[in-house]
């Protein structure tokens, strides 16, 4: 069993700098900050050590951090511009039984994470979810289609704190 | 009775032109349990590919939560897994507490774990119950009904609700148990260990039953982990993995229980026979830790802890649950405010979904419904 401080020690010392920083300051969860093109390397990586073994993805989940600039529509609703997106990824060993929760950010205007699909099979489904709602793009995912939306929605992604309901879906008006 | 597709290649005439069909299933369909389409690739009767199709049921609960307080989050959460309410509410319950670094009353973890396993069974039952009418067997979905419905009445007589109750609050519980609960309760589990052996008589031991499901969608271990499978179906595959006893939270870690796993009985380790069987082995347990709870229970006041107004500091917690289907997690990002920032759901039916095309590969259009049956999704969850 390993503390996310010790993983921490162990991936500065593999990657460098593609390893950004570990953030202790929230009281339940600690994570590590991690480039996001690197990660599937730094997953991979997490799986395959024998120290590590995380041989289980538990969670991926896409994040709006709505951190950027914030001005208003004429019509009242927010518009965000800059800042960032994020995706937390929640690691589990089932040999070791230690966990390990990462975190990436990346730009808002140009959200591309790198695929940690072909790590584990299980995050084909949370980054198509994750790409549907909120619009990251995953780099080298193999079918990245909508998933729990309509595949012709053409109305934004619903998960980003900007989001306006749309008056017309495909030219019908949507009542609410 | 999985035939692969070389061999199938390998024996057609030459000369004799076949193409590949696309049939769709769904959304309309009983055996699909809810809205699902599934895109099935055919050659004759054998499936090559299968892409399922899902979002039929898609409300978006996760952008519903962030307009909402965390209290107000309780009754979506009833809908998404409308078969195991209360293991959902118990689920987020527990992440907002690890939030807020809250504890609460004994009595009120004691009554969460029976509520909870009462669930469990009657989840288990309607599992197996559909699963015996999709098969073909249709006298067992009665009498897993008629069983289930004693549980329902249990819980309607707690909180009023027959399916989405909203009983299991953060920090308590709406309502304390009525007086003459723990006696129906015994009187239940008196009544249902019998039944279990009938069902088993019925259905589990039937040799038309054993045909269809035993060897058919065998799921090997090292996939099932790499999909993430959890609860029955990962156990199924012979993994004695359980996270009331592998990572333990509430009180279970004071009770005594066994985790079954699959064991290959009636033909290979992880097939839709032992994924079947670990359920209704699971719910023997379930009955196991009902009466050690409802016995032991400690005296109390189920609302004390209940904080006034839910306002937690500023962070995020992953925090998981054992439900019926399996490993149900809530990812939830407190911003400080009253409304949660974000809540992400990983339901156990949307990972398990995610593995169908895997298993159902060289199999006969027949088994798809043996094998949807046997990893036992409910769409609501799929859908969210």
């Amino acid at each position: 069993m390993k503390t996310t401080e010790e993983i921490f020690t162990i991936l500065k010392n593999n990657f460098g700098d593609a390893i950004l920083e570990l953030v202790t300051s929230q009281p339940v969860e600690h994570f590590i900050k991690v480039n996001p093109i690197e990660i599937n390397k730094v997953c991979l990586f997490l799986r395959e050590n024998e120290e590590l073994l995380f041989d289980s993805l538990m969670n991926l989940s896409g994040v709006d951090d709505a951190n950027g600039q914030k001005s208003a529509d004429e019509d009242g609703t927010q518009i965000i511009s800059g800042g960032t997106l994020s995706v937390f990824y929640h690691l589990e060993s089932t040999k070791l039984r230690h966990k390990l929760t990462l975190k990436v950010s990346t730009d808002r205007e140009k959200p591309e994470v790198a695929s940690v699909e072909s790590t584990w099979r299980h995050a084909d489904w949370h980054e198509r979810e994750a790409y549907d709602l909120l619009g990251i793009i995953f780099l080298n995912h193999p079918d990245l289609r909508r998933i729990l939306m309509p595949y012709d929605w053409d109305a934004g992604y619903p998960l980003r704190k900007d989001y306006k309901n749309p008056e017309f879906y495909q030219g019908m008006k949507v009542p609410y | 009775m999985s035939i692969t597709i070389e061999k199938n290649k390998a024996e057609r005439k030459p000369g004799l032109r076949t193409e590949e069909m696309v049939l769709n299933m769904g959304p309309q369909h009983p055996s699909t349990h809810g809205v699902l389409r599934l895109e099935l690739e055919l050659e004759g009767e054998i499936i090559i590919n299968a892409i399922p199709h899902i979002g039929y049921l898609h409300r978006c609960f996760e952008k519903h939560a962030e307009a909402m307080n965390y209290s107000q989050v309780i009754p979506y959460t009833d809908r998404m897994d409308y078969l195991a309410s209360m293991y959902n509410e118990f689920g987020y319950a527990i992440a907002v507490e690890k939030l807020l670094g809250i504890q609460v009353p004994e009595r009120v973890e004691y009554i969460r774990v029976i509520m909870g396993e009462l669930q469990r069974i009657a989840s288990h039952l309607v599992a197996l119950g559909t699963y015996a009418v999709d098969i073909g067997a249709f006298t067992p979905f009665l009498f897993c009904f008629r069983d289930r419905e004693k549980i329902l009445s249990l819980f309607e007589q707690t909180c009023g609700a027959r399916l989405l109750y909203n009983y299991i609050w953060v920090g308590g519980l709406s309502h304390d148990l009525h007086p003459d609960f723990v006696n129906q309760t015994n009187e239940f589990i008196k009544y249902f260990r019998p039944k279990i052996k009938e069902l088993n008589d019925l259905l589990t031991k039937n040799k038309i039953f054993i045909d269809r499901t035993a060897n058919v969608g065998v799921l090997p271990l090292d996939v099932a982990i790499n999909y993430g499978i959890s609860g029955p179906n990962l156990r199924g595959s012979g993994f004695k993995w359980d996270i009331r006893k592998d990572d333990p939270y509430s009180v279970y870690n004071k009770f005594d229980f066994d985790i079954p796993v699959g064991e290959g009985l009636m033909g290979k380790v992880g097939d839709c026979w032992d994924r079947y069987y670990v359920r209704i082995l699971e719910m023997e347990e379930s009955l196991k830790i009902i009466e050690q709870a409802v016995n032991n229970l400690p005296e109390g006041d189920v609302t004390s802890a209940i904080p006034k107004r839910i306002k937690p500091p500023v962070g995020q917690v992953y925090s998981r649950v054992e439900n019926p289907r399996g490993e149900l997690g809530y990812f939830i990002i407190s911003d400080g405010s009253i409304n949660p920032f974000r809540v992400k759901v990983k339901g156990p039916s949307f990972v398990h979904l995610g593995v169908l095309n895997e298993i159902l590969k060289g199999h006969m259009i027949a088994d798809v419904i043996a094998i949807l049956g046997s990893i036992d999704i409910v769409l609501g969850e799929v859908d969210r």
